[in-house]
């Protein structure tokens, strides 16, 4: 290489680095800011809790499933072997199959419960990330980069809850109607609810939680003492899908 | 040295341009796979992992199993393993070039693989697999390669290579203990939660790589002049007895735990293994297929008159080969992820262009093994007319 061609290559270099700080005024952060969040008590600890004695009161309702559908672009895909689920409805014996048993109450045991991902304390699918594109927020939300995911599954397999998907197919052409207000996704990376935190960084509850009328699902603060999940989780009895396993779940179903 | 691969009769050449097709094909399937995604597989969100997964299980135990060879002869001095102990090393080098395909083939973004160097997890068994897979890579690589440059130069091997081998030594079992952990401490996933999957693992590696290494020995016999000789064939014959035995062993180890304690998640997986579920038993009729033919084959291993007849053998090893290419294939794949977290039940059946890319994969491992082989066996004919 030449001495001059050396140069002008240094300084081209150079430049390109010195811009490097200031890129950020031209781009978005990709996920909201946490801090807006921090109250004088500390960082919040979100949880959500199931009313199952008033979800599915009306019948075949899936108000909040259309609510996240619609507003997180997800595919409509008919072939179950590629669906891709944020939240969704299973039989209460399949959901908490060791709570089941012979003469129970025939109505709860075939009921649909409302499942999604638990946002866990302890999430295996966080550990078994060999590119660190799953990570727990300090807020305790389980996040997804969709742009380093490598799409090799192993969050898939480590999920106790089946509440990841995968998408085995370019999911655009499935989507009814694009929401502007959030990404779309590729093919071939994974996805799960992300407790609408691109909402609650705007003060919104969860998309889910708004569209229930019916008051059957509650969101909040469980680290606030004068939150309503709080209150709920400190009086009435709650259960939560495979408490054995140590994941330490942060949605509670109440009966 | 490489130049001497590239010399060979027609009957060589056929075969090359048979790999060469069979690599073709992989190719022009993966490039359809690349654009249609995943969902051209037979997978899907209740199994995620499939026959990719279930063949880079397989083969990371093949090229584990090298240290069947390695060690009698640099540890023991066993001098008849003098000359397939470098078949053995190379094995291993295709095998781990084969398992690293596996993996990518079976990623969903596979443009972004470097992303486990760029924001590297150490709590990710998927991380440490990387790092140990290819550090044996590079150890049979070189220690390999640089005992057979040393050889065809008449020289003493160099220095450093024999600390290579030795590191290659425990090496060898960390890459398929850490391929176990990658299965063995999901919560999720009883069938695969058990401390004696490791074990396992390694025992039936011990059986099918040296299996593999008989059955190569003997194309080399039939189609070159090379003959690894009847004593160590039969050393390795024995290494293969023991091992399918252990394994075996642990099988049974495992059944019991799971039966005797009945705790239900354990035994729905095991149940499903062996009964299928409501029609859908296929993957049952492979494993009673495999378990049969395990207990063939130890039949016939255990039995010294047909063990040490060399027209069965290389039957017998076929009979290894399959028994544990089901088993810790599919049949600890598919269990493992049904029933499903919901306790559902899904089917899995691998696709047309899913076969052909494992087979192109097979096709490029083929040509490394014949690539190393032919060298191997050219240095070692040129030294033997020498003498």
């Amino acid at each position: 290489m030449k001495r001059r061609d050396f140069l002008k290559l240094a300084i081209l270099t150079l430049s390109g680095i010195s811009i490097k700080p200031f890129a950020h005024l031209f781009t978005k952060p990709a996920f909201a800011d946490i801090s807006i969040q921090r109250t004088n008590k500390g960082l919040p600890r979100w949880a959500m809790v199931v009313n199952l004695s008033i979800c599915g009161k009306k019948d075949g309702c899936t108000d909040c499933i259309d609510a996240c559908n619609r507003i997180h672009n997800i595919p409509r895909i008919t072939n179950p072997k590629h669906a891709v689920k944020w939240i969704w409805n299973a039989p209460f014996d399949r959901v908490f199959r060791e709570q089941s048993f012979d003469n129970m109450n025939e109505g709860l045991r075939k009921k649909s419960v409302l499942v999604l991902c638990n946002h866990c304390e302890n999430p295996p699918c966080v550990s078994v990330c060999p590119t660190k594109a799953t990570w727990k927020r300090e807020d305790g939300i389980v996040m997804m980069d969709y742009h380093r995911c490598i799409g090799c599954r192993y969050c898939i397999a480590a999920c106790p809850y089946g509440a990841r998907s995968f998408n085995w197919k370019d999911p655009r052409p499935y989507i009814k109607e694009i929401d502007k207000g959030f990404p779309t996704r590729t093919q071939g990376v994974v996805e799960k609810c992300n407790f609408c935190e691109e909402r609650i960084a705007k003060n919104l509850l969860p998309a889910c939680v708004e569209a229930c009328r019916e008051g059957g699902l509650i969101f909040g603060d469980v680290n606030k003492e004068d939150s309503e999940v709080r209150k709920i989780l400190s009086t009435r009895l709650s259960i939560r899908r495979k408490p054995h396993l140590g994941t330490e779940p942060k949605v509670y179903y109440i009966l | 040295m490489v130049e001497k691969a590239l010399k060979g009769t027609k009957r060589y050449w056929t075969w090359i341009g048979f790999l060469l097709f069979l690599i073709l094909i992989g190719f022009v399937s993966y490039l359809f796979q690349l654009k249609e995604g995943l969902g051209i597989t037979g997978m899907g969100r209740d199994i995620s992992w499939g026959l990719y997964i279930a063949n880079f299980t397989f083969f990371v135990g093949v090229a584990a199993s090298a240290v069947m060879v390695v060690l009698p002869y640099y540890l023991h001095s066993f001098v008849q393993f003098g000359r397939i102990t470098i078949l053995g090393e190379f094995l291993a080098v295709a095998a781990v070039v084969i398992t690293v395909l596996f993996i990518v083939v079976d990623l969903g973004q596979p443009s972004r693989v470097f992303n486990i160097l760029l924001y590297p997890s150490f709590s990710s068994l998927l991380f440490w697999d990387m790092v140990v897979l290819s550090g044996y890579l590079f150890l049979n690589l070189f220690s390999g390669w640089y005992t057979l440059d040393a050889e065809d130069k008449e020289e003493p091997p160099l220095r450093w290579v024999k600390p290579l081998i030795l590191i290659s030594i425990p090496w060898a079992i960390s890459i398929h203990t850490v391929t176990a952990f990658i299965f063995s401490g999901l919560s999720a996933r009883p069938f695969w939660l058990t401390a004696i999957l490791a074990p396992r693992f390694l025992a039936s590696a011990f059986a099918s790589g040296p299996s593999l290494l008989i059955l190569l020995c003997y194309v080399l016999k039939k189609f070159t002049k090379f003959d690894a000789g009847k004593e160590a064939i039969q050393k390795v014959a024995l290494i293969v007895t023991y091992a399918m035995l252990i394994n075996f062993f642990f099988l049974l180890v495992e059944l019991f735990t799971v039966f005797y304690s009945a705790i239900p998640d354990h035994k729905g997986h095991f149940i499903y293994l062996f009964l299928g579920s409501n029609g859908t038993g296929m993957l049952s009729v492979f494993m009673w297929f495999s378990v049969a033919l395990s207990i063939c084959s130890l039949v016939l291993l255990i039995r010294p008159e047909t063990r040490k007849n060399e027209s069965l053998l290389p039957w017998i090893c076929g009979m290894v080969l399959v028994s544990i290419w089901i088993e810790k294939g599919l049949a600890l794949l598919i269990p493992g992820f049904i029933p499903t977290p919901l306790h559902d039940i899904a089917s899995y059946v691998p696709t047309l262009p899913e076969v052909f890319i494992t087979l192109g994969v097979y096709g490029l491992g083929g040509l490394i093994i014949t690539g190393l082989f032919k060298i191997a066996i050219e240095v070692q004919k040129a030294k033997e007319k020498g003498i």
